[in-house]
């Protein structure tokens, strides 16, 4: 009894992990010409990928409670649609803004999570017209495009470089270039480590593990379980509206078609990092490996040049798909055993 | 309340729509005791459990517990933990994917001065609870890396640390063998040592004996006495959770139906078996007989009846359907053989709710037919009403949906579906639980009418008489295999009774 | 008071009151107009075909028809939706133009393989995903929605991939007839009814609609009884997956292109909408086809009168999203409870002022 086994979910984040090292590996090898090992590329991943961090940790905690959250991707555009029509016409300064998206976002959860918690509706469908929802007020807020150039703090914040002291290399031309960060990896970063301790320390972060463990256990044993499913739905559209903003500085625009499949990204990185659909198994910083294996999907497609971006999405859902299966594999596995 | 009692419950009642689960059902537990709660199917253990834990609203009676001057009323069952009253149930309500510590500490965790979860005071905790217990485990790791026993005993565990007074173990045992069942005694006498009163569901006799101090039991919702633990030997418990008055329809079997062992096999079973549920089984039945099927609620049973059916896959033996061996995989493989089953639990597995009372009546013969050949309409309406008429089944209309009728009509139209499938091998799994006297003596009476016309049936039921009444000859099962066989000739109550209590019987 | 509850009762009570809703709307918009107050239901031949505000929604509505007709099986047995079925949509027509414009070409006049080829291999392709999403539902047992959200991202990204993130154009007049017109009646409405008339006679003749409500509301009794609820349960999707595929054929010849980043977006809530304002419980369970026509026929009259309103098919989702949360909430539990206590009140309310 007391050998030290491996169980079925630390194997799941063990295959992640090598996947993800083997990936990149393997990158590196063929693309090695392309530049694919400068510490740059990895980089460049995470900050592509700050605000899909952001929202992978919000969805987390709503995947560990056994629900799930696909209005996120919506929800990431409005706010870059808020940001930048606020911004462009209604000449709002960015702060204001920003404070503003955080509000909707803490509100959005609480009309879903309220749906869902008290008046006990499948979270997906909730989540799916909320994301109909987000869509379509993006819409209603403009139809057109619209970047973001006049406010000089939000612009000045997306050009930050955080510059490393390390890992610089000479170019073809001869002049160093020094490896960077941006704002949105930082705060990306920070959030992921702010989950991480309140899943792991706090009341609510532990109450949320044992809901997804057994809903009716965790209510015998006296927890508010619905005060709890109420408060994850908040806090992943909140961390979803920190995302959106980080989305925006990258993208430094808003469109009705912005961020479509987000959710998708969202989900993939949670299973592919080790969170169980069925809820109470997971944890971020497994979701922060799925967001980089994503990441280093579409960054080998581009790198590749001649695959066209769509294969980014097949590849991830047959990993999505794979992950899943031995997800219920390893399900029944244990169902047998007892 | 007398002194070193700890809990009186008295005058308990409570219906539940159409049936009376308790009447005037009383309880009483001595500080520092283990009494055991036993009583059949129905007979309203757990009604009792649930009514003591605010689960339940009972409505009639008085509840006391030692510390409270007037009787209790318990809301939920947080109210009732709060209170003192902790319940450890059959399935194990902790959560697997959490530590050890967790699960005995979530939700009243020790805090850290900034209000974050004090990780190793909880641990620490959690250690000096186990060490008291004398528990070997290690409380950081996941619930789900130990045993089901252990599992158990930390339920229990946690239990205990709430300062309870009374601690209820609602069929702890069920799913644990021997030596893990050894150490829960232990625990639980390390409890009792400390003046805990413990109240012990089981439906193994063993156990009762090995453990308890007092038996409470109940039949058909009434207390039938509370009992030293050596005042009962076996026998007489079996008898007093069985009853043995006879209602007024004494005989309805003909003297001497003949031996049917002359008539050909319709089934023959050879080691037979399922893992976990029931022991590898030798079992013949002919034309025309009627095998019961007994021993206590856990015994094997159903299960027994379920593998033949195929509702549970055999894993074991060889089944021989009328001479030709046969593999059932599914049900409709043992439909298409000419059987059918009578599921005992009738919500869950036997009436499909929102469906009308012809759609569940045609229901396994259109699975029959396949879903190409439907019944015409004509047809369906035929049928249905052929078998209301023909078993009085009382509903509004044929079209009223099954959930709207009382327990013995909803029974009525399951047996009504597998009659519609003229089958040769029927099996009742206690086809007359929950329903009015007239219906179940309809129901054995169209058992025997049945096996006139040449069928086979297996019947099972909880009530000796019933089975004295129908059957030809009785399978006994007990603790998940069948350990014997009674011929016509030496059934009577006393022997079944013996059968099923087994071991040493003049204990 | 107590016929009102029986009205209110009735199964198709609120698709035909949500219907009549939006008429009666249009009427009065109609009349704030200046146009006739019937002007909604006025049928008109002009340039040879029907005409009409009524025939565009019967025209317009096929799609979301026919993929209800799916959705609803779905739903009734495995208590879960068939999100992919927009993208399956997209996927057939990435497909099926594919094929008859030959790989890499974007601008055709002329098949590349015969016509029913090209509809045979999309709509195989649509019942391959139907196969793919029942057998992660019923052999896996994995939630239907997740595992319906695996090709929700994938079919899309495939039907790209078949057309080589390019916009197919099938310019072929028998091609865009599907989508056209046949003699003066809108083609799509003719394939709506025949999808419509198949699957009332498949329920009327076989026992499928038994089998699939049994199994959606007892699996173990239905077992028992000699069902198996997991074929059972890949059939519906399968048949879903087809739907989708015929539900992709118009719209796919409705604008005789592969436009698969366009093609079924947002389908999947129509259907699940016309699922559950038709009536039936996204629970699983009984289900009633009628209902759900009726209400996929109503979304699309409302989305032809936000358009006529001055919406934008972008923006319409914002109110679609508003109805189905209204009905979930109607429908669920906790609210039912809250109703049913504020009639025993208002009751009592009335004892105690009589007494």
């Amino acid at each position: 009894m007391k050998k030290t086994k491996i169980n079925s979910n630390s194997l799941l984040l063990l295959i992640t992990v090598v996947l993800f090292v083997v990936m990149y590996a393997g990158g590196c090898i063929i693309y090695s010409s392309k530049g694919f090992t400068h510490l740059q590329t990895f980089l460049n991943i995470l900050i592509n990928n700050a605000g899909l961090i952001c929202v992978a940790s919000g969805m987390t905690c709503v995947m560990l409670t056994g629900g799930i959250d696909i209005s996120v991707g919506s929800l990431v555009a409005m706010d870059c649609m808020i940001l930048a029509v606020g911004i462009e016409q209604w000449g709002w300064s960015s702060p204001v803004l920003m404070v503003l998206i955080l509000v909707i976002g803490v509100v959005f959860g609480l009309v879903q999570g309220f749906c869902i918690a008290y008046l006990d509706i499948q979270p997906f469908i909730v989540t799916m017209a909320g994301m109909f929802f987000a869509r379509g007020m993006t819409a209603v807020i403009c139809r057109n495009q619209v970047s973001i150039v006049s406010d000089k703090i939000f612009t000045t914040l997306a050009g930050l470089k955080i510059e490393l002291p390390f890992g610089g290399y000479m170019n073809k031309k001869g002049i160093l270039q020094v490896p960077y960060l941006r704002i949105t990896v930082i705060v990306a970063l920070i959030v992921v480590i702010l989950v991480y301790l309140m899943l792991k320390y706090t009341k609510f972060g532990r109450s949320i593990y044992a809901i997804g463990g057994n809903q009716q256990s965790a209510t015998l044993m006296g927890l508010n379980v619905k005060k709890t499913k109420l408060k994850a739905y908040v806090l992943s559209s909140f961390l979803t509206s920190i995302g959106g903003i980080c989305y925006c500085l990258n993208t430094m625009a808003g469109t009705t078609q912005q961020a479509t499949g987000l959710e998708m990204n969202a989900i993939s990185s949670s299973v592919i990092g080790g969170t169980l659909l069925t809820g109470g198994v997971g944890n971020v910083f497994g979701s922060l490996v799925g967001v980089l294996i994503n990441g280093t999907i579409s960054s080998l497609v581009k790198t590749n040049g001649k695959l066209i971006s769509s294969w980014s999405n097949i590849i991830t859902a047959i990993l999505l798909c794979f992950f899943i299966i031995l997800q219920s594999v390893f399900a029944k596995i244990k169902d047998s055993k007892k | 309340m007398e002194a070193g009692v700890v809990l009186k419950m008295q005058g308990i009642c409570m219906t539940f729509p159409g049936v009376k689960a308790l009447d005037h059902a009383c309880l009483t537990l001595k500080k520092g005791e283990i009494r055991a709660l036993m009583g059949e199917n129905g007979a309203g253990k757990s009604t009792l459990i649930k009514c003591l834990t605010g689960v339940n609203k009972f409505e009639a009676g008085e509840i006391y517990l030692e510390g409270f001057n007037g009787p209790i009323v318990n809301k939920d069952t947080m109210d009732a933990q709060n209170k003192g009253i902790a319940t450890v149930y059959q399935e194990v309500n902790l959560c697997p994917n959490l530590s050890v510590a967790e699960n005995l500490y979530i939700g009243r965790e020790p805090l850290t001065k900034i209000g974050t979860v004090n990780r190793k005071a909880m641990n620490r905790q959690a250690e000096e609870l186990m060490k008291e217990l004398e528990l070997d485990i290690d409380v950081t790791r996941n619930l789900e890396d130990y045993s089901l026993a252990l599992q158990q005993m930390i339920a229990i565990a946690r239990a205990v640390d709430m300062d309870s007074k009374v601690l209820i173990l609602d069929e702890p045992t069920s799913s644990l063998d021997d030596r893990e069942v050894e150490k829960l005694f232990t625990m639980m006498r390390r409890l009792k040592a400390k003046g805990v009163g413990i109240i012990f569901v089981t439906h193994f006799l063993e156990q009762v004996y090995a453990v308890c101090d007092g038996i409470t039991v109940l039949r058909n919702g009434q207390l039938v006495g509370e009992y030293n633990i050596e005042e009962l030997p076996r026998v007489k418990l079996v008898a007093a959770m069985m009853g043995k008055d006879f209602d007024d329809l004494a005989s309805i079997k003909q003297e001497g139906s003949g031996d049917k062992r002359k008539e050909p096999l319709v089934i023959e079973a050879k080691g037979l078996g399922h893992a976990g549920t029931i022991r590898p089984f030798d079992l013949d039945i002919h034309k025309g007989e009627v095998i019961g099927l007994t021993g206590l609620l856990g015994s094997g049973r159903s299960e027994l009846a379920r593998v033949i059916y195929g509702a549970d896959r055999a894993q074991t033996g060889t089944l021989k359907v009328k001479g030709k061996e046969v593999k059932i995989k599914n049900p409709i493989d043992a439909m298409n053989l000419g059987m059918g089953l009578l599921p005992d639990d009738r919500k869950a597995e036997g009436i499909i709710g929102d469906l009308s009372v012809r759609e569940n009546i045609i229901l396994a013969l259109q699975a029959k037919a396949g879903i190409l050949k439907r019944i015409p309409m004509a047809k369906q309406i035929e049928i249905a009403d052929k078998y209301i008429e023909m078993l009085q089944i009382k509903t509004a209309s044929r079209e009223t949906l099954i959930k709207q009728l009382s327990g013995g009509n909803q029974q009525k139209v399951i047996l009504a579906r597998w009659l519609a499938t003229d089958p040769e091998f029927l099996i009742l799994d206690e086809p007359t639980r929950g329903i009015d006297i007239g219906t179940k003596t309809e129901i054995q009476k169209l058992v025997l009418k049945l096996a006139a016309e040449g069928k086979s049936l297996i019947f099972i039921s909880s009530e000796i008489e019933e089975m004295l009444r129908t059957c030809n000859r009785m399978a006994v099962l007990r603790d998940g295999a069948k350990v014997g066989e009674i011929e016509e000739a030496d059934m009577n109550q006393m022997s079944v009774m013996k059968a099923i209590a087994g071991g040493d019987s003049n204990e | 008071m107590s016929s009102l509850k029986k009205i209110t009762q009735k199964r198709l009570f609120l698709p035909i009151f949500s219907m009549i809703l939006v008429m009666l709307i249009n009427v009065i918009y109609d009349m704030a107009c200046g146009n006739a107050p019937l002007t909604f239901f006025t049928v008109t031949i002009k340039n040879g075909v029907l005409y009409g505000r009524l025939i565009d929604i019967f025209n317009r509505g096929t799609e979301a028809a026919i993929l209800a007709i799916g959705m609803t099986l779905v739903v009734s047995s495995s208590a879960g939706t068939d999100i992919s079925v927009g993208s399956v949509m997209s996927l057939y027509g990435g497909m099926c133009c594919m094929l008859l414009a030959g790989y890499g070409n974007t601008n055709v006049s002329n098949y590349a393989v015969p016509l029913i080829i090209g509809i045979g291999a999309g709509l195989l392709t649509a019942c391959v995903c139907g196969l793919f999403n029942g057998f992660l539902v019923a052999y896996m047992n994995i939630q239907p929605m997740v595992a319906t959200l695996i090709l929700w991202s994938a079919g899309r990204a495939i039907g790209l991939l078949l057309c080589n993130s390019q916009i197919v154009y099938v310019r072929v007049p028998s091609f865009q007839k599907i989508g056209g017109y046949v003699g003066f009646i809108p083609t799509p409405i003719l394939i709506a009814a025949a999808c419509i008339l198949v699957a009332s006679l498949v329920l009327k003749f076989t026992a499928l609609g038994t089998y699939i409500q049994s199994v959606g509301i007892n699996k173990k009794a239905s077992r028992i009884a000699g069902f198996n609820s997991a074929k059972i349960i890949l059939l519906c999707y399968v048949i879903c997956g087809l739907c989708a595929g015929l539900a992709g054929m118009v719209a796919t010849s409705r604008i005789y292109s592969a436009d698969t980043n366009n093609i079924g977006l947002n389908m999947e809530l129509d259907a699940i909408l016309a699922v559950a304002l038709g009536g039936n419980s996204l629970g699983g369970g009984k289900f009633n086809l009628a209902g759900s026509l009726i209400g996929a026929y109503t979304i699309q009259a409302i989305d032809t009168t936000l358009l006529a309103l001055g919406v934008s098919t972008a923006q319409s989702p914002v109110f679609k999203a508003i109805v189905v949360i209204l009905i979930v909430v109607i429908q669920s539990e906790p609210a039912k409870d809250f109703f049913k206590k504020l009639g025993k009140k208002k009751e009592m309310a009335k004892g105690a002022a009589q007494a």
